[in-house]
């Protein structure tokens, strides 16, 4: 296997490792408004991400700042040419990030709608705009010879995309609610659930019309073949089998579920895509591939020994801090935010 | 306005608010470890309670310094897309190391931090804010490693016909000279604006009777020897970092001074008011010699000037226009020096009337203390500012032209570029403010205000 597909991996490790934790995040801060109007209640929701949501986000960072190393002609056309999508993204990421320290700051309940709102409009816009950065990509969009977009405002926000940004969305407010059913208790508890179960619903109507429109809109299935593997089947068994586990009650199986369609569609995404990283939608030549848009091999190299060394340390912090902060939030639980 | 005018616009803009933030959160970090260490050695109350205090406003800054940090992450994309071709291969390592490791262990610790007060054992609890300031520090040095190329490139060969910089000496990279002056005056720069919010809260709590007032002496004190430390460290290394610039971007240096011809030995300007165009004095004060000094630790030395600089990148680098704006880079390293020099005094200052244990300041004395909190921000951002805008006209010295390195005008147009530079400046401001009046809040409200 060559450096470039190896990096080609890791980017999709890294994509896998921001949705699947900062998916569970994105979908409390999206229910964070329906989950109860008591200030309590809220901090008790909020408190449950609270030691992991910016762990979680520097999933992101890292996929960034690997793009930009390993594929510095990927970060560029894809970052340039999807700009008011990434404006809108980075606005929303960083009312939420404020939202978290600044809402229990003051006791003024104004303040703190400002930042509860803050917190789902924060958690909700990004959790859609990757939803439609993946069906751009994809999909393909307008690039020249020169690996520029030339495409404009409307190419990015199409028919197709949307429908991928509004089932992006279920899937982590379903992957968010599924973890609070996990992390809460009493009546919260049964909040979550009962809002699971409707994500449910809401998700599984959304990834069929998704899958019908993946078929007709993209190359994703004829490059997936006649027996695509196990792969995108359990991405879509998982998903289903999240309501059977919340039926009995078992949390935790909801979650690895859920965990399990997020991660294994994400897999057949980038699967789907390979070796290409952006789909030129005027003439396949142009298309940036993993050979064309990558770094020198002595540059791969090295940043491989440097995944090699820290990669274990990031599973090893983050597993231990999930295992820290293992116990369910309450009510009367003391909270940070 | 163009594309290019409105791209810069945007990235001062975005670095400038950036750094404000990021020095107190390296600063922080290390003063509050410090205090849980001597609270975890000593077991006493007090340190316990100020470092909760300083960790609460560590944590307000540490949020707005995050999320100001996601959009410098994602601008070099969107906004220097020719750029990011150009140095993606250079900066590919010193980036992955900077978040697959320093941003994972900066915030995986914070959260264990933050929530495992009741959770972890004290030796552990401290460690993990011991590991947060690693990550701090650790993100500053893969950064200036990126910045370090792009003020003197090394470890690197020109590739696909001049189309972009690979990296073929990792260590060459690393062991940059520039990145080993730089490093040390940022991270000096991060103790010092610790330092001198410390001394301000704590003097202010002092001069208005506080009711802790023993815990406050104690933060005090480490306040000052910690912001004393910060500022003799931040002179030395701005003098190291001076020396080194005379070696690789004398333009920078002939700016800061307005030295327009070659001296030996060269003068430095106390007050210049200068002809741009002409390249001319209208007016100057100097003192003889002193730049030789400064620059050669000599009386005898020669400083080039901005004239035959001019004349000699035009031979090596084709015509052009290679002078940046003196008037920026004079007026910004005045700036600097001049907050650095008062800092100097000032922390002097607090740090005698810690060794005599007189901590009873007068009015006048205490408001000197409260607004030297300011001091080192001007220090920073001034400092920031020579440096990037007195490389100019390039984006990486020698290599790469910032006209060069920006995203085409038909990708990124002006209407996008104007739309997101007014939704920053106004996100900015307003992070600012609100940061400002709760760490005014909390600070003002003592140690019981963070329990």
């Amino acid at each position: 296997m060559d450096l470039q597909t190896i990096w080609f991996i890791l980017i999709t490790i890294l994509f896998t490792g921001f949705f699947l934790l900062e998916g569970f995040d994105f979908g409390v801060g999206i229910l964070l408004p329906f989950m109860s109007p008591g200030d309590r209640d809220r901090r008790a929701v909020i408190n449950t991400i609270g030691p992991f949501w910016d762990g979680n986000e520097v999933w992101l960072i890292s996929v960034g700042s690997a793009m930009f190393g390993a594929f510095p002609h990927w970060y560029a056309t894809l970052f340039s040419g999807f700009y008011p999508l990434m404006l809108c993204m980075i606005v929303a990421l960083m009312f939420r990030g404020v939202a978290f320290e600044f809402r229990s700051k003051q006791e003024n309940p104004a303040w703190r709608s400002i930042w509860d709102w803050s917190i789902f409009g924060g958690s909700a816009v990004p959790a859609i705009l990757w939803g439609v950065a993946l069906a751009n990509i994809i999909r393909g969009i307008p690039i020249d010879a020169s690996m520029n977009y030339t495409g404009g405002f409307f190419d990015l926000f199409n028919p197709y995309a949307l429908l991928c940004g509004l089932t992006s969305c279920c899937i982590f407010t379903l992957h968010g609610a599924v973890f609070l059913t996990m992390k809460t208790t009493a009546a919260l508890n049964a909040r979550a659930m009962v809002l699971a179960k409707r994500a449910w619903s809401a998700a599984m109507m959304l990834s069929a019309i998704f899958i019908v429109c993946t078929f007709l809109q993209t190359d994703l299935f004829q490059r997936l073949g006649i027996n695509p593997g196990i792969v995108p089947v359990f991405s879509v068994l998982a998903l289903i089998s999240v309501r059977f586990m919340l039926n009995k009650n078992a949390a935790g199986w909801a979650f690895a579920m859920s965990s399990i369609a997020i991660a294994f569609s994400t897999f057949t995404i980038f699967r789907g895509l390979f070796p290409r990283v952006l789909v030129s939608s005027l003439n396949p030549k142009w298309s940036l591939t993993i050979y064309n848009a990558a770094s020198s091999s002595y540059t791969l190299g090295i940043l491989s020994i440097v995944a090699l060394i820290f990669l274990p340390v990031i599973f090893l912090s983050q597993g231990w801090s999930y295992w820290i902060f293992r116990q369910r939030t309450s009510v009367d639980s003391e909270v940070e935010y | 306005m163009d594309t290019l005018f409105l791209a810069r616009a945007q990235f001062a803009v975005t670095a400038v608010f950036h750094f404000i933030f990021v020095p107190l959160t390296l600063g922080l970090s290390i003063f509050t470890a410090i205090l849980e260490t001597a609270y975890v050695k000593t077991g006493q109350e007090r340190y316990k309670q100020l470092t909760k205090f300083w960790g609460r406003l560590f944590l307000i800054n540490f949020a707005v310094g995050v999320v100001t940090g996601i959009v410098m992450e994602f601008q070099f994309g969107m906004n220097w897309s020719q750029f990011s071709r150009f140095v993606g291969d250079v900066f590919g390592v010193p980036l992955a190391i900077e978040a697959l490791f320093a941003f994972f262990i900066e915030s995986t610790f914070l959260g264990i931090w933050m929530f495992g007060w009741n959770i972890l054992p004290k030796a552990l609890h401290a460690a993990s804010i011991w590991i947060v300031a690693l990550g701090s520090t650790m993100s500053a040095l893969w950064i200036l490693v990126a910045n370090s190329f792009m003020q003197s490139p090394a470890g690197y060969r020109m590739a696909v016909n001049g189309l972009r910089a690979e990296m073929i000496d990792f260590s060459a990279l690393f062991f940059n000279p520039h990145l080993w002056k730089q490093f040390p005056h940022v991270l000096a720069g991060g103790i010092v604006t610790a330092g001198f919010l410390v001394i301000a809260i704590s003097s202010w709590h002092l001069v208005n009777g506080t009711k802790e007032r023993r815990a406050f002496e104690t933060s005090l004190k480490f306040g000052a020897i910690y912001a004393f430390i910060g500022s003799m460290l931040v002179v030395l290394a701005g003098h190291a970092q001076m020396q080194e610039l005379l070696k690789t971007q004398p333009m920078k240096v002939a700016a800061a001074e307005a030295l327009w011809n070659s001296e030996n030995p060269a003068s430095f300007s106390i007050l210049t008011i200068g002809d741009e165009k002409e390249l001319r004095d209208v007016f100057a004060i100097r003192v003889p010699r002193l730049l030789s000094v400064l620059a050669y630790n000599s009386f005898e030395g020669e400083v080039k000037g901005i004239r035959e600089l001019q004349r000699e990148y035009t031979a090596r680098f084709g015509p052009g226009n290679y002078i940046p704006s003196v008037v920026t880079a004079y007026w910004s390293f005045r700036f600097m020096v001049g907050a650095g020099t008062a800092m100097l005094a000032i922390s002097l200052f607090a740090l005698y009337r810690v060794i005599r244990e007189n901590y009873s300041f007068s009015r006048p004395a205490g408001r000197v203390l409260l607004w030297s909190c300011i001091l080192p921000w001007i220090a920073n951002s001034s400092g920031w500012i020579l440096a990037e805008t007195g490389r100019q006209p390039w984006v990486v010295f020698g290599l790469l032209k910032t006209e060069a390195g920006v995203s085409p005008a038909s990708v990124v147009g002006q209407n996008a570029l104007f739309l997101s530079l007014t939704l920053f400046l106004g996100l900015y401001l307003l992070l600012t403010v609100t940061e400002i009046v709760l760490i005014k809040k909390y600070a003002a409200a003592g140690l019981e205000g963070a329990e």
